[in-house]
């Protein structure tokens, strides 16, 4: 049968291929009980969670949690609205406020997920005629935004500072530009090189957003990100992030100090003609993102784990996408996706999750487990991981 | 400089790209005959863009399928 499906079959096909060797389905996974932000019940077997993004651990915060309650019995279940209509509480006001003094800047937006974030701020900020020029690994989000709003679209290999200063050079005179960055990128675990790469697009007169989703509450002086940490912060227009990684919850944002920011709120698509965030879900983010202020301790302890879950991989013989530890993400890449599938359920049986990445996500076609720590991974967790790696690696023949 | 010109050189700037020595005509297209994934093409891209001084955004490289668009396309951007 040929309909508007059979563009999908190859993918069909792969899938049921993969599934076919007998291997647990890679995404298909239930957690069925959540002990932790490091330990759940996943298809029957306590597992250790080294792949959720939770990097700060604070989905099982106390004061987060009975602030996410209150917000359900004062407030209800959910808005029903639009941020423009009757979906702006007092709560979401809040959570706004605790991003504007989290970052030091003058407006905050919240949107009711990161990927609107992204796809509203750009396709809104730049349309047509206008350029945006971003690194050819930028996330699927800033993609979708660059597409929606009708910009001409200049990619430049990934972190390559003059591939990216080549192509503002001849972008037409008098044309608006827009530099869109990642403080960290998903895949390898990598930063840019922010500081070089702003100035650059300073020098071209290009406004500069920078998704710090993958840095905030453990890069920089403030955990304010890559920017912050290589003292750059003031050079950008745009700091996107998230709440559903170090805030522990679901929503996404956009931070600036442009003087007319504000009228974002009116224009921007996926902003107006969406519900907003639940009242507890934006109670949760406020009360997170304070926390996370003064979080120095342990944002201390998750480098730790950065850097020993790097060194232990590394030492067993794997290999990984990052000579050193930039971020708490450590990629390890597999020779191909049967033998990484076939490690990844390996890992699973021994009790550990962590992501199964493939192509088209990953850059240059490549497989990858994608571990993502969290501070509150212990040091002995941390240990009963790379053991965990060490056995399945040798089953699988990968090592 | 006229198409003869800039189909000699962009002839030339593909040779590297063209790993399995496909015999290349203005009908060849990139993703079926050429087999080029994505990032073939933004090396490819590149290296056209560096050596004629132009850009050539994503939204136009949509609309350039086969070997032939291309070498028009480069001679319009020159203009």
């Amino acid at each position: 049968m040929t309909d508007l499906f059979s563009k999908f079959d190859p993918l069909i096909e792969m899938r049921a291929n993969l599934l076919a060797s007998g291997v647990e389905d890679p995404f298909g996974l239930v957690m069925e009980r959540v002990i932790s932000p490091t330990v759940a019940v996943c298809n029957g077997r306590e597992t250790i969670l080294l792949g959720t993004y939770n990097y700060m651990g604070m989905t099982f915060d106390p004061d987060v949690i009975s602030a996410g309650k209150q917000a359900l019995d004062d407030f209800g279940a959910g808005t029903t609205g639009s941020r423009v209509l009757n979906g702006t509480y007092a709560g979401h006001r809040a959570v706004e406020d605790a991003l504007k003094d989290f970052y030091g800047m003058d407006h905050a937006m919240v949107f009711s997920t990161g990927y609107q974030a992204n796809l509203g701020i750009i396709s809104t900020v730049a349309g047509k005629g206008d350029y945006i020029v971003l690194d050819i690994d930028s996330h699927a989000s800033i993609w979708d935004g660059c597409k929606m709003g009708d910009a001409e679209v200049v990619p430049f290999k990934h972190n390559d500072i003059t591939a990216m200063e080549k192509r503002l050079k001849r972008i037409p005179e008098g044309a608006g530009k827009l530099v869109v960055l990642e403080g960290v990128y998903s895949m390898l675990g990598d930063i840019a090189p922010l500081k070089e790469m702003i100035a650059v697009a300073r020098k071209y007169g290009a406004m500069v957003l920078v998704d710090e989703a993958h840095s905030m509450g453990f890069i920089g002086p403030n955990g304010r990100g890559v920017a912050e940490d290589q003292g750059v912060l003031d050079q950008v227009d745009f700091v996107i992030g998230t709440f559903s990684k170090s805030v522990g919850t679901v929503g996404g944002f956009c931070v600036s100090n442009h003087p007319k920011f504000e009228i974002l709120r009116l224009v921007c698509r996926p902003y107006v003609f969406t519900a907003s965030l639940p009242p507890s879900v934006v109670a949760t983010a406020s009360t997170s993102i304070r926390k996370l202020m003064h979080a120095g301790n342990k944002r201390a302890h998750l480098w730790e784990n950065s850097r020993t879950l790097h060194k232990g991989l590394r030492d067993k013989g794997f290999q990984l996408g990052t000579e050193e530890p930039q971020s708490a993400i450590i990629a390890v890449i597999m020779p191909d996706l049967e033998r990484g599938a076939a490690m990844w359920e390996a890992l699973l049986h021994e009790g550990l999750y962590v992501n199964l990445a493939r192509p088209p996500a990953t850059p240059a076609g490549m497989t990858l487990l994608r571990c993502s720590l969290c501070a509150e991974h212990s040091a002995e967790q941390v240990q009963t991981i790379i053991g965990m790696f060490e056995r399945a690696g040798k089953a699988v023949g990968i090592i | 400089m006229d198409r003869a010109e800039t189909a000699a050189k962009i002839a030339a700037l593909i040779e590297p790209f063209n790993k399995k020595g496909v015999a290349i005509t203005d009908a060849s297209t990139f993703a079926g005959d050429l087999e080029f994934d994505s990032l073939t093409v933004m090396d490819f891209v590149a290296a056209i863009e560096d050596e004629f001084d132009i850009i050539i955004s994503m939204n136009q490289q949509a609309e350039i399928e086969n070997y032939g668009q291309l070498i028009d396309a480069v001679v319009k951007l020159q203009d």
